[in-house]
């Protein structure tokens, strides 16, 4: 029971408080990049959330499978960005069959996703945090998804409305944008000390 | 040899100023946010970035003819990959302290858009000469951004520039936001501003 309590609370760690979007940077070029519209951003968060729950758990098994302790160690970072690139294969593999329209839209995002810095980032932070449980870490790398994905809609939420509101002209664009993000991450700051 | 030396400085200007790679084309967000927090950091960051930018680059152009479209990406990201384990071991061995600091974002050079945007963009069609240039210029505009929003952030959260030269006077009371992630974006958000004010006057 207090096992279960534990992932409950990692798990709402890594989506509120830790969330990677807000605290560690991580994905912000879709994060600012694609989040125009909310139905894309929705999309992109679940493809995000799917690689990523993919890529972490593998690459957790990996690592601790073969590389920890090998004299392979050196290799792990080539061994984490093949694995990503394979699950996100498999992620546009799937959509152009099942969903050609969502595929369509998505164009060139798609595979960028490869370099989607959530992914690789949460992999390289469950070596960091030194998680040594398989099931603690499907649980982050699933949050982290989620946390990407609530992170991504609640900007282009913002966005849409932003389109309307009258902007001085050299801060249109990218520049509100970050302002944006920043006032994001102030909200969110009222998460921290929540937990630990 | 006079169009030559147009082409280098070309390169340069638009590496620097006209495609500098954060104000203009908005690549590489998440490191230019997260290790700004101090200029060492932003520094050391620049360099393992123009170390990485100018070696993928080269091996990029030299093997250009043999790429298949499909798997160009994947050539790309391992390439650079191997790149960044060099300048990570580098950094552990001989900066133990700030490589303990920049954590997990030396690493994260993998995924930064800049360098697989400069090898699909220039290295994948240029000969390598042009794109050890190209990778240097971009490099450095990269740098140059990291250290100004770097400098700014450290000075007004601390008082302090490379953690040691007192800027800011006796009396300066530190401005925490500045260090926290907010101060980044909005930070970042007010000079991109400003780059968009310079451009319109002039133009």
């Amino acid at each position: 029971m207090e096992y279960l309590e534990h992932i409950v609370l990692v798990f709402i760690s890594i989506v509120l408080i830790n969330n990677l979007v807000f605290t560690k940077f991580l994905g912000c070029c879709p994060y600012l990049g694609v989040s125009g519209r909310l139905d894309m951003a929705f999309g992109m968060g679940l493809a995000v959330t799917f690689v990523t729950t993919l890529a972490g758990t593998l690459t957790w098994l990996i690592d601790h499978l073969f590389l920890l302790g090998t004299a392979l160690e050196v290799t792990r970072y080539v061994c984490f960005i093949l694995v990503i690139a394979g699950a996100v294969q498999l992620v546009e593999m799937y959509l152009r069959k099942f969903f050609p329209t969502l595929y369509e839209a998505f164009g060139i995002f798609l595979p960028l996703i490869t370099t989607n810095c959530v992914i690789l980032g949460l992999c390289l932070f469950l070596n960091l945090w030194q998680v040594n449980d398989i099931l603690m870490a499907v649980v982050l790398s699933f949050g982290a998804g989620i946390g990407f994905t609530m992170a991504i809609c609640i900007m282009a939420g913002i966005r849409e409305n932003l389109a309307l509101a009258d902007i001085p002209e050299c801060l249109q664009g990218a520049p509100i944008t970050l302002i944006t993000a920043g006032l994001l991450t102030l909200a969110f700051m009222g998460f921290a000390g929540m937990i630990k | 040899m006079a169009d030559k030396q147009l082409t280098i400085g070309s390169t340069f200007t638009a590496g620097i100023w006209s495609e500098n790679p954060v104000l203009r084309l908005l690549l590489g967000m998440c490191p230019t946010l997260a290790v700004t927090t101090g200029a060492k950091a932003a520094l050391t960051m620049g360099l393992s970035v123009i170390f990485v930018l100018i070696c993928s680059n080269l091996v990029v152009s030299l093997m250009r003819n043999l790429l298949k479209p499909h798997l160009r990406i994947m050539m790309f990201t391992l390439t650079i990959a191997t790149f960044v384990t060099i300048a990570d071991l580098f950094l552990k061995a001989y900066l133990p302290e700030m490589s303990a600091k920049l954590g997990p974002y030396i690493p994260l050079i993998i995924v930064n858009c800049i360098i697989i945007c400069r090898a699909e963009a220039c290295a994948s069609k240029n000969g390598p000469w042009i794109s050890v240039i190209d990778g240097l210029a971009y490099g450095i505009g990269f740098t140059v951004v990291l250290c100004i929003l770097a400098s700014i952030r450290e000075v007004l959260s601390t008082g302090r520039i490379f953690e040691t030269v007192q800027v800011m006077p006796g009396g300066f009371v530190p401005w925490a936001g500045m260090a926290m992630p907010v101060g980044a974006f909005v930070t970042l958000g007010l000079i991109l501003g400003l780059v968009n004010l310079a451009t319109k006057k002039k133009a």
